[in-house]
């Protein structure tokens, strides 16, 4: 049984439609990062997964229907909506107070084990500490949270960048291991690119491009071309070019070429690895059915 | 609390057998000390109200030692303590009403919603942990808190009549504490419980619904009903029917005498008379409508 299965998933506000016919399956034990531009149906979609909002076409939770079953789903799924959802009128004891007597999966001495590594009070209102410690706050909590499935919705925004180190160390070293599922969407994709084990693209309420980071990692090359190279290498047909220091930079999709032009992609200058987000933006502007061609 | 779930092993097929807290009624207990976490107006109000008719009855009892006009009346001590309940029941009212125009509106507000509906905790369970409030909560509250002020009103009095050298005993036996204990609770319960219970509801169904303010569209639909009665048919029906609903104006006594406090001894209590009027029954059933939308409402609704 996948984590998450979705077929033809669908949702419009009025006459905009957030999501245009979603096919999607997150297998146990991925990290799927979820990139895509503002406004283009990463948080419906994650929305539509945790059972806050009606959808058409079908959608499986861990086998269960989220819009009809969110209180049963959630003993087994954990999320992190955004930065500043925790209560402000709270004190840190009565979070702790509430959640482990609610929830069955909550061990309370792992959130304080949690706690007691960070200078966040028990007795401080949520309202007096900085937006990074409710971070850490809220992440001791979920972290206590024996979940199957962790939905993060641009968990780290407005943090400062050591706070948004700490969080995704912290949930690589403390929380994930194998059996459990992590679904994050977020802007700020080079510090997650490390820890993903699947990348998709999401713009206009469409999947625009799907790969595991093996696929990802094997397949797409970047060229810093040598100047005097830069028409050899164009007639490759780059998915994308772009100008940085003076040089262009290649973006190539390694099926897109034969045996021979890949080891002449060498020649033409320095090879690595692209980002996620130099992928992104290649997808971006291209069209988006070639992009889908260029999909698993 | 269940350190040893972390240590047992994963049954993929069984996500309802974790050791602890599976009872049903554990989240709606979280959930009404969430509300009395998120809203200390619901006790600090009526504590405040408590020690200010306490003060004003001591200032009064011990400058009525030399001044005859406020000196108590051993044989007609009743009226001091009804005033207090009247004054407690009136601070109940005003707490539920300003507590359920923000009930569902907050978590709304400040978006915290989206951390609550993290939590396996059911749109009914919320809804009836709000409800409860105004509806179990606030009158229970009340009926103790009022209880221990009359007490203390009781023991300052004591005091005094013993200053006074008056006789303790007809005070002690005129007053017949238990019996307006039991009165109290029996008032508060159906009258400003059970009897306004529609108004509540309503109030707080409204709050699930705008993105501002709740007061008004809460009470807009009330007075647009009763400026059109008022015009078609020169009648303010409705308009009397929701504020008897409001101060808990339930026929819970037969009204002998003119004298509705319910705390006096010579009250006529007729709970058959409560228990069979259609009036009861049909608000009743109003609000559990109203808490049947609001649970269906609070599913669709997320941070504004």
């Amino acid at each position: 049984m996948a984590c998450v299965e979705a077929r033809g998933l669908r949702k419009t506000f009025g006459t905009t439609t957030a999501l245009d016919g979603i096919d999607l399956r997150v297998e146990q034990g991925r990290i799927l990062g979820l990139i895509g531009p503002n406004g283009a149906g990463k948080t419906t979609a994650l929305n539509a997964i945790l059972g806050l909002t009606p959808y058409q076409g079908e959608l499986k939770v861990l086998g269960r229907d989220p819009w009809t079953e969110r209180d049963q789903l959630m003993r087994d799924v954990a999320f992190i909506a955004d930065v500043a959802v925790l209560p402000r009128w709270a004190r840190v004891s009565h979070l702790l107070d509430y959640v482990a007597g609610v929830h069955p999966r909550f061990d309370r001495p792992k959130a304080e084990g949690f706690l007691a590594k960070t200078t966040i009070g028990r007795d401080r209102k949520v309202r007096e500490l900085s937006k990074g410690m409710v971070t850490q706050l809220h992440l001791a909590l979920v972290m206590a949270i024996d979940a199957k499935l962790l939905v993060l919705d641009e968990p780290t925004l407005g943090l400062d960048i050591l706070y948004r180190k700490q969080f995704y160390d912290s949930l690589l070293t403390d929380y994930f291991d194998r059996s459990r599922t992590i679904v994050v969407a977020t802007h700020q994709v080079e510090e997650i690119q490390h820890i993903l084990t699947d990348l998709m693209f999401i713009d206009r309420g469409r999947i625009v491009f799907e790969c595991s980071m093996e696929e990802f990692e094997s397949r797409y090359l970047e060229v810093m071309v040598h100047p005097e190279r830069v028409a050899a290498a164009r007639a490759l047909r780059p998915m994308h070019e772009r100008q940085a220091l003076g040089r262009s930079i290649l973006l190539f999709d390694v099926m897109t070429l034969d045996k021979v032009d890949r080891q002449q992609l060498a020649v033409f200058g320095e090879v690595r690895t692209p980002s996620i987000a130099d992928l992104f933006v290649a997808v971006m502007n291209n069209q988006v059915g070639q992009a889908r061609g260029a999909a698993r | 609390m269940n350190t040893q779930s972390s240590a047992m092993p994963e049954f993929p097929g069984s996500p309802g057998i974790a050791p602890a807290s599976v009872s049903a009624t554990r989240p709606l207990y979280w959930s009404i000390r969430r509300e009395l976490w998120e809203n200390p107006s619901i006790y600090v109000a009526p504590l405040a109200v408590a020690g200010v008719a306490l003060f004003g009855f001591s200032l009064s009892s011990i400058v009525g030692i030399w001044e005859k006009p406020l000196r108590l009346n051993p044989a007609q001590p009743q009226a001091p303590y009804d005033m207090a309940a009247g004054l407690m029941m009136l601070t109940g009212i005003v707490v539920s009403v300003f507590y359920c125009l923000d009930a569902l509106h907050s978590e709304r507000r400040d978006r915290s919603i989206l951390f609550w509906k993290s939590l396996p905790v059911s749109d009914a369970t919320t809804v009836l942990a709000k409800a409860s409030i105004p509806l179990v909560v606030l009158p229970l509250l009340t009926f103790a808190i009022t209880v221990a002020t009359q007490w203390l009103m009781l023991l300052v009095s004591s005091a005094v009549v013993l200053v006074s050298s008056l006789s303790v005993t007809a005070l002690w036996a005129n007053l017949s504490f238990l019996r307006m204990s039991w009165l109290l609770l029996y008032h508060l319960l159906t009258a400003h419980a059970l009897w306004p219970a529609p108004i509540y509801c309503w109030l707080l169904l409204v709050s699930g619904w705008p993105r501002r303010a709740t007061f008004l569209w809460a009470a807009l639909p009330l007075v647009a009903i009763a400026g059109v009665e008022q015009i078609a048919f020169h009648t303010w029906h409705f308009a009397a029917l929701v504020g008897s609903r409001l101060i808990g104006a339930a026929p819970t006594v037969a009204s002998t005498s003119p004298d509705m406090f319910p705390t006096h001894p010579m009250t006529h209590i007729v709970p058959v008379l409560f228990l069979t009027s259609p009036g009861l029954w049909i608000g009743l059933a109003i609000a559990a409508a109203f808490l049947a939308a609001a649970v269906r409402l609070r599913r669709y609704q997320g941070p504004i």
